[in-house]
């Protein structure tokens, strides 16, 4: 499988262009005048996306896990990693940002919220990704079993980020009766707005993860020469 | 027909805070009205733009790279 799409720069420029876009009219744009929140709902705009950004490469990831379990091509392990790599940094940005936000409406930066307890673990579970690779000298080996371990971790992230804090009672929007940005939040106005960022970070992410792999591909390449 | 009562109570006071809500919570309106955020979009419009550019010249950078391999 070649991937000519990741050297194109249509995209790039997509992204860019729909972020600016958010940029400019997350803060223009009227939104909903709701207590607690006031202005900070526009964190909106820029915190969730974080999220979508970094489930969107480890989506990615997952996909070039199988593709590698599949063909054992050592290119689809190096994506696979460089996408959990970009995940993580969004996956920080999405956490801080999360807790400004908390500091000023739920009045601490961590009140041990289901929510923010959850995140803590799955970022710890992917910390382990990293750290487990690491641990491996054998090329194949630790492809192979870095495959398996990120094609579980991916759902077990996703229950306890998105699953179980819906179970229980949490601050959170979204979760424990609590309802999400839908119907009473979201209006027209913001949705305007919320999609473009979300697809705009998400394919920003996808490209910063194609710059890592491309510099990781040539690395690779390096060292076998240099073997 | 108390707890009914009730329920109507509870059901309309929530509607005068809802309603007072929509009156005065505070918004930026004041910032918005002196024209003082488009400083603020102007600067995050910049480093934004700064950092995209910034990726694009990378991205260059190792195009050119993986060309001479």
């Amino acid at each position: 499988m070649e991937l000519k799409i990741i050297y194109k720069s249509w995209w790039k420029i997509l992204a860019t262009v729909l972020i600016l876009y958010t940029l400019i009219a997350g803060f223009l744009l009227p939104v909903p005048r709701l207590a607690i929140l006031h202005e900070t709902i526009r964190n909106l705009y820029f915190h969730v996306p974080m999220w979508f950004g970094m489930l969107t490469v480890l989506v990615i990831s997952v996909f070039f896990s199988i593709l590698f379990l599949r063909t054992g091509k050592e290119e689809y392990d190096l994506a696979s990693v460089e996408c959990v790599n970009t995940g993580l940094i969004f996956y920080a940005m999405g956490l801080v940002t999360g807790m400004v936000w908390a500091r000023f409406t739920w009045g601490q930066f961590w009140s041990g919220d289901p929510k923010q307890n959850s995140a803590a673990i799955a970022f710890l579970l992917y910390c382990a990704y990293l750290v487990l690779r690491n641990s491996i000298d054998e090329e194949q080996k630790r492809a192979k079993i870095s495959a398996i371990y990120n094609i579980f971790a991916f759902p077990i992230m996703v229950v306890l980020l998105f699953v179980l804090p819906r179970m229980t009672d949490s601050l959170h929007p979204g979760n424990g009766g609590n309802p999400a940005f839908g119907r009473y939040d979201l209006d027209n106005n913001m949705r305007m707005v919320f999609y473009p960022a979300m697809a705009g970070w998400s394919i920003f992410a996808v490209w910063i993860a194609t710059v890592r792999y491309r510099i990781r591909l040539i690395e690779h390449k390096r060292n076998n020469i240099d073997l | 027909m108390k707890k009914l009562l009730m329920l109507l109570c509870f059901t309309l006071s929530g509607f005068a805070v809802l309603a007072q809500n929509s009156g005065t919570t505070e918004m930026a309106d004041d910032m918005r009205k002196s024209g003082m955020i488009y400083v603020v979009i102007a600067t995050i419009s910049i480093i934004f733009i700064g950092l995209a550019i910034y990726l694009f010249a990378m991205d260059r950078r190792l195009k050119k790279i993986e060309k001479e391999k």
